[in-house]
């Protein structure tokens, strides 16, 4: 076929038009649907959608797990409200607050306190890279976990800057779902340029082999580095965004359960593509709405005292926990490398002769 | 006269608790030694234990046999989490295991919210938990003293057992060169299952101690255990025993140090500043302050 190349080209950035219009067509059949409780669901979905993205981008590319994500997510989330919120706002929302800080007189427009929120998270990630980056395996998803309890722990004490473990109040609820949609987009599109920049490319070396990609000269602790601070820096997008939506929530909004949800929706979907990441965002996203909904339904029959209802002797929580966490084992056992098996959805390619791009796509598949 | 007594309090808190963290991180150390499994579920072995006191307490039977029946329970959770989940992934990174590990904990956790109770719930226990005793005119708790000796007595007997029997030498063996070691013809799963038992065991006896310090057993009651068990260890050497056991004692000094001489709203920031050190000990030692025999490339 003489234009191969070009049907290769269209085929490979096919994938992020692909999932962008998935996220879209979502959006807008929620919105023709115009449930509210459904809406508020699938809003929610886009930001697991954008930190699933997020943490792919870093843990999917160099193969390193990271509990951390959160301690990032938190730092985006009360940084957008340190430069979202008038001075007016920040006396209800955050009272211990001195007024002579230079943060206090702060008030952006709220796309711009996103946009600096991810930049001072950015930051705050870079600086945790630096050392990061030279650990390994095992030692680094420990450290990384021990960051997310010291930010936990600091965010819980530190009155001026988080209200402490008091609720945050007074927030607007500035987040809609097309804003959800458009940043989780940017997102996809952001890990899609990045996995197949050169730096994405090194990156995927060192994760099928450390020492061999070091070898051929690749500068293994730098590219991590890259991808940490940029996963960082979304991550923080996602945090700002669910601030503002759910608008009520305490330092322990960012932990463990969190960070177990976003870590299994990667992992069910397949950590390597951006595909999986998505896939596996909505995936868990839609079906553990579905079990709740079924929790209860049926925590409701039995309050009813109906004969169904009597089936259960007890009240039921923590099923949807449950499940996910049977799914995620299984496929970490049967599958290891998630549904989509680190494949991209893409438009088909018809028969092609294989070219230097496919090369690279069978190292990354094996 | 009272300085003195003061100071065979804080020995005794320090041994007893560091005895408890020893043991806590040791049950971390020996899986980890052999598989590279960093068993976040860990924790559940001993929220495991904790629900048998509850459940088994309920009955007519003595404490001490309720609480040798919540002891095998933990066991038989420990060799059966290796079994269905840990053992297909064995061959996986050390981040798929990581991973796997933290589903196993979450899906015990919310097993035990689903069928027993997301509140609080206090088991029976025997008055030795409340009781103090006066020795030579110093009181200690007698708890304390209690946990003290049974520390030293797991420690010594695990000692004796990994050196003295065959099965202990296999472990050590294996956690030295697992690959060498199966060449050599040793059954690695028996070998690992027996890591996971010891680790089971060694859960169970923190767990009695544990509940009947705080009182109460619910479904994240093994966190905080599971927390002061990856610090030790790191502390102490991920890989090593006697790191482990180290790393427990420092802390327990450590922690009992904090609680007494430390004010108040800087207590507030304790569990901050230990996990500083995790990461900075990680970063400026990762093999820990004890080195394994053989150190090995790490995945």
């Amino acid at each position: 076929m003489r234009n191969a190349p070009t049907r290769s080209l269209v085929s490979k950035w096919s994938t992020p038009v692909i999932l962008m219009g998935m996220c879209v067509l979502i959006a807008a059949f929620a919105i023709a649907r115009d449930d509210a409780v459904f809406l508020r669901v699938v809003t929610v979905m886009f930001i697991s959608v954008l930190l699933t993205v997020a943490l792919q981008t870093f843990m999917g590319n160099s193969g390193l797990g990271s509990f951390g994500q959160y301690a990032f997510v938190a730092i985006g989330a009360y940084a957008s409200l340190w430069f979202g919120l008038s001075d007016q706002q920040k006396r209800v929302t955050l009272p211990d607050m001195p007024i002579t800080w230079w943060i206090y007189k702060q008030h952006y427009p709220f796309e711009l306190a996103i946009a600096s929120a991810a930049i001072l998270t950015a930051i705050a990630g870079a600086a945790m890279g630096v050392a990061f980056v030279r650990l390994r395996a095992a030692s680094f998803t420990i450290a990384t976990f021990a960051f997310l309890i010291v930010v936990n722990r600091v965010a819980l004490q530190w009155e001026e800057v988080t209200r402490g473990s008091r609720v945050v109040i007074g927030v607007p609820r500035q987040t809609t779902i097309w804003i959800t949609v458009a940043w989780a987009c940017a997102a996809i599109l952001i890990a899609f340029v990045f996995k197949e920049s050169s730096i994405g490319l090194k990156l995927r070396a060192s994760r099928e082999d450390e020492d061999a990609a070091a070898s051929i000269g690749i500068n293994v602790k730098l590219m991590r580095w890259i991808a940490w601070t940029l996963s960082c820096g979304m991550s923080a997008v996602g945090g700002a965004l669910w601030a503002y939506f759910i608008v009520q929530f305490t330092p322990n909004n960012f932990y463990l359960h969190e960070t177990f949800l976003i870590v299994a929706m990667l992992v069910i979907g397949g950590a390597a593509s951006v595909s999986g990441a998505v896939v596996g965002a909505i995936a868990v996203a839609l079906s553990s709405e579905m079990l709740r909904q079924t929790e209860n339904w049926l925590n409701t029959q039995r309050n009813d005292g109906t004969s169904f209802g009597n089936l259960l002797p007890f009240q039921l929580i923590g099923f949807t926990e449950i499940v996910l966490a049977i799914v995620m084992i299984v496929v970490l056992v049967v599958r290891p490398s998630g549904l989509l098996s680190g494949r991209e959805l893409r438009w088909p390619r018809g028969n092609s002769q294989p070219g230097v791009t496919d090369l690279a796509e069978n190292i990354d598949e094996a | 006269m009272g300085s003195i007594s003061d100071f065979v309090q804080y020995l005794v808190s320090s041994l007893s608790v560091g005895g408890l963290y020893a043991l806590m991180a040791l049950g971390l150390v020996i899986v980890y030694g052999i598989s590279q499994l960093v068993n976040f579920a860990y924790g559940e072995l001993i929220m495991v234990a904790g629900y048998g006191l509850l459940i088994f307490g309920r009955s007519w039977l003595p404490w001490v046999i309720v609480a040798i029946m919540s002891v095998i329970c933990a066991v038989i959770v420990a060799l059966g989490m290796d079994q269905i989940a840990f053992r297909p992934v064995r061959n996986a990174s050390p981040t798929t295991m990581l991973i796997t590990s933290f589903a196993v904990s979450t899906l015990l956790q919310s097993v035990a919210l689903l069928l027993i109770s997301p509140r609080p719930r206090a088991p029976r226990l025997p008055s030795i938990f409340v009781q103090s005793a006066e020795i030579a005119g110093i009181r200690v708790k007698v708890v304390d003293v209690v946990a003290l000796v049974v520390s030293i007595v797991a420690l010594t007997a695990l000692q004796l057992f990994l050196r003295k029997t065959i099965v202990g030498l296999s472990l050590r063996a294996a956690a030295d060169d697992f690959t060498m070691t199966r060449l050599v013809g040793v059954n690695a799963n028996k070998v690992i299952a027996t890591a996971f038992a010891i680790s089971g065991l060694l859960a169970g006896i923190v767990a009695l101690f544990w509940i009947g310090r705080i009182g109460q057993v619910l479904p994240t009651v093994g966190f905080q255990p599971v927390l002061i068990a990856f610090i030790a260890s790191v502390v102490g050497g991920l890989s090593s025993i006697k790191g482990a056991v180290l790393g427990g004692y420092i802390l327990g000094f450590l922690t009992i140090g904090l609680q007494t001489w430390l004010p108040q709203d800087v207590n507030a920031y304790r569990d901050a500043i230990m996990f500083a050190i995790v990461i900075v000990m990680l970063l400026v030692r990762p093999e820990g302050l004890i080195k394994p025999a053989f150190s090995r490339e790490t995945r």
